[in-house]
This record gives structure tokens, C-alpha cells and sequence, in this order.
């Protein structure tokens, strides 16, 4: 049961984690001072809601393994993030459309884990679920914005949610795992969650005047298995550096 | 970027603030941008976004005729009171 906990949770930070560090490379390059902050004020919760996760999984292991040995000393295949948050940050569009649909997804899960039975899930979810309310609304007017806005924004938003849509059916391949542990009501239900999801982003996208693509066999799915893209490994890569390079370095 | 808003921001018991100003396209994401420029580090329960050009503003100009005649009006002040005892934030 531990076992299937620690792996729960494992997921749920890897995707906070990558994202993060996703949105960090944003940091000093954004379109304008304000987006900037407000992409760093984003990375910063997401990492943040990974450090929680991370520390908790550390405590049940307890076998000596950290929070910084979770996250910089695992490769590529031992991360369970889902593809969408590794994927390329392209211009702004495709990051605020990206970040959109993770975090609407992230919205329904934590407020379903906020009835979690497992005490440290809904605390968890309860503490989260404020701040990524916010992404949503953040990264929600910004593709209402782009999407219907100059034909070069729109332009921008369809080619982004046409990459990025390839993705989307990754969130919610439930395994064993994840079906055992919310038929228990320790995780959170993915049929619900992609009931809910489709539902409000259909709402948004389609508002947005941007047109959904027609479900193709293309859609890449593995995220569960640790089967990713290649855009993984360069991130790790990079984040992973400095405490593999010197072992056990602290900052 | 059409739109330029001017800040205010407040903590609870005290009056509205100037935070500083934000540049958006429209009064939503001006909102948003005061949010994440001018909060993040605690100081707000509450913000406003004014419309920087809706400002009505004294000028350099009007310094004398305006706040000079006040100068020398030291009665206008409540310095000449006794402050009763255990009365205190005056």
C-alpha cells in the first residue's frame, strides 16, 4: 500500500517539478516585466507544491533518500510527469496554453484530493488548490486573449493547441495503480477529472475561437511507465547538474 | 499594451496605498499584473486598479497657490489640545 502511495505522490510532484522548471527558463526573458514575474510567481508555486510532495515521499521511504535525491537523482525513466509539462516552452502562446491545461487538470484533481482520505493528500490539496485557482485564471484570460485575438496571435494559439493537443490524452491513462488507490478514495478519480477537464476547456478553447483537432492515433500516452519524449532528458540535464556533478552539494 | 493602471493596494485595518503602476492590455490582466507584481510578498488583502489617465493630478504649477497658504497656519493643527490620558493612535 506504501509502496502504491509513494508512487501516487511521486507523480504528482514530478509534474509540479518539470513544469516549474519549464516556466523558470522564462525567467528574465519575458514579454513584458509583468508576465515575467507572474510566470516566475507560477514556477515558484509549482516547485514549491513538488518540495511538499518530495518531503513527504522522503518521510515514507525513510531509508535515508532526501527531497533533493528524489528530484536531481533519477533519470528520465523513473519520472512519472506527464508528457505535456516537459514539452517546449515555443513563444509565450504555447507556454500559457500548456501551462492552461495542466493547470485545469491540476484544479480538478486537487479538489477532489481535498476528500482524499489520506491526510497529507488533502492537506495537500487544500493548500494547492488556491494557488493553482489562480493559474487557471491567469493562463485561462491569456488564451481567451490570444486565441481571439490578431490573426497572428490566433495563428500562434491554433498551432500550439494542434502540438500540444498530441499530449492531452497521456493525462488521463489511469493505470491499476492509480483505479486501486481512488476506488479506496485515497487518489483522486481520472474519469472525473476528465469529464470535468474537457468540459471547461472545451468552454475556454472554444471561446477562444480556437478549433480542437479531430482525435487521431498519434496521441502519445506513457507518462505512467516513464516512457517520455526526448524533451525530458535536456531538462533534466540541466537541473540535474550541479548535484550530480558535485554530490550532495547544498544551496 | 493599452492600457496603464495605477496601484493601490491595503492591509486590513488601514486605509488604501499607492503600490506603484502596471502597463496591460485591458483592466483584467492589469488586475492580474498588479496581483503578481505588487502581492507577492504579503502586503495585500485587497487592490485596486485605477485607469492611470482617469487620475485627476495637481501640477507642479499649482504648489504655491494650493499647500503654500497652509504653511504658516500652525493653528490648523491640533497641538495646542491636551491629549486625555490612555488615548492612544493619534
Amino acid at each position: 500500500m506504501e509502496a502504491e502511495l509513494i508512487e501516487y505522490c511521486t507523480r504528482l510532484a514530478d509534474t509540479s517539478l518539470i513544469v516549474g522548471q519549464r516556466l523558470t527558463e522564462w525567467c528574465g526573458h519575458g514579454p513584458i516585466l509583468e508576465e515575467d514575474i507572474a510566470l516566475s510567481n507560477i514556477a515558484l508555486d509549482l516547485i514549491g507544491q513538488s518540495r511538499l510532495v518530495y518531503a513527504h515521499v522522503s518521510e515514507l521511504k525513510n531509508d535515508g533518500t532526501s527531497e533533493d535525491d528524489i528530484a536531481f537523482g533519477r533519470d528520465a525513466n523513473e519520472f512519472k510527469n506527464f508528457l505535456l509539462a516537459e514539452q517546449t516552452n515555443g513563444d509565450f502562446g504555447k507556454t500559457i496554453l500548456r501551462q492552461y491545461l495542466i493547470s485545469v487538470y491540476q484544479y480538478h484533481q486537487y479538489t477532489l484530493l481535498q476528500q482524499s482520505t489520506n491526510q497529507f493528500l488533502s492537506a495537500f490539496a487544500a493548500k494547492s488548490l488556491k494557488e493553482v485557482t489562480y493559474h487557471v485564471r491567469h493562463s485561462g484570460e491569456w488564451v481567451l486573449r490570444l486565441g481571439d485575438g490578431t490573426d497572428e496571435s490566433h495563428l500562434r494559439m491554433q498551432t500550439a493547441l494542434n502540438e500540444l493537443w498530441l499530449f492531452t490524452d497521456d493525462l488521463f491513462d489511469a493505470d491499476q495503480l492509480e483505479t486501486t488507490l481512488a476506488d479506496k478514495n485515497i487518489a483522486a478519480n481520472i474519469a472525473q477529472i476528465k469529464d470535468l477537464w474537457t468540459k471547461q476547456v472545451t468552454q475556454l478553447l472554444t471561446e477562444a475561437t480556437l478549433t480542437i483537432p479531430v482525435a487521431h492515433n498519434f496521441l502519445r500516452k506513457g507518462s505512467r511507465k516513464g516512457i517520455h519524449t526526448e524533451q525530458l532528458g535536456y531538462i533534466l540535464a540541466e537541473m540535474q547538474f550541479l548535484y550530480r556533478a558535485y554530490p550532495g552539494a547544498k544551496w | 499594451m493599452g492600457f496603464v493602471g495605477s496601484i493601490y493596494s491595503k492591509k486590513p485595518g488601514a486605509p488604501f496605498e499607492h503600490a506603484g503602476s502596471v502597463r496591460a492590455s485591458d483592466k483584467e490582466i492589469a488586475l492580474q499584473n498588479a496581483r503578481d507584481v505588487y502581492s507577492r510578498r504579503n502586503e495585500a488583502t485587497c487592490l485596486w486598479v485605477v485607469k492611470s489617465d482617469q487620475i485627476v493630478s495637481s501640477s507642479p504649477e499649482d504648489l504655491g497657490s494650493f499647500f503654500e497658504p497652509a504653511n504658516d497656519k500652525v493653528y490648523r493643527h491640533p497641538n495646542f489640545y491636551k491629549t486625555p490620558e490612555g488615548i492612544k493612535q493619534i
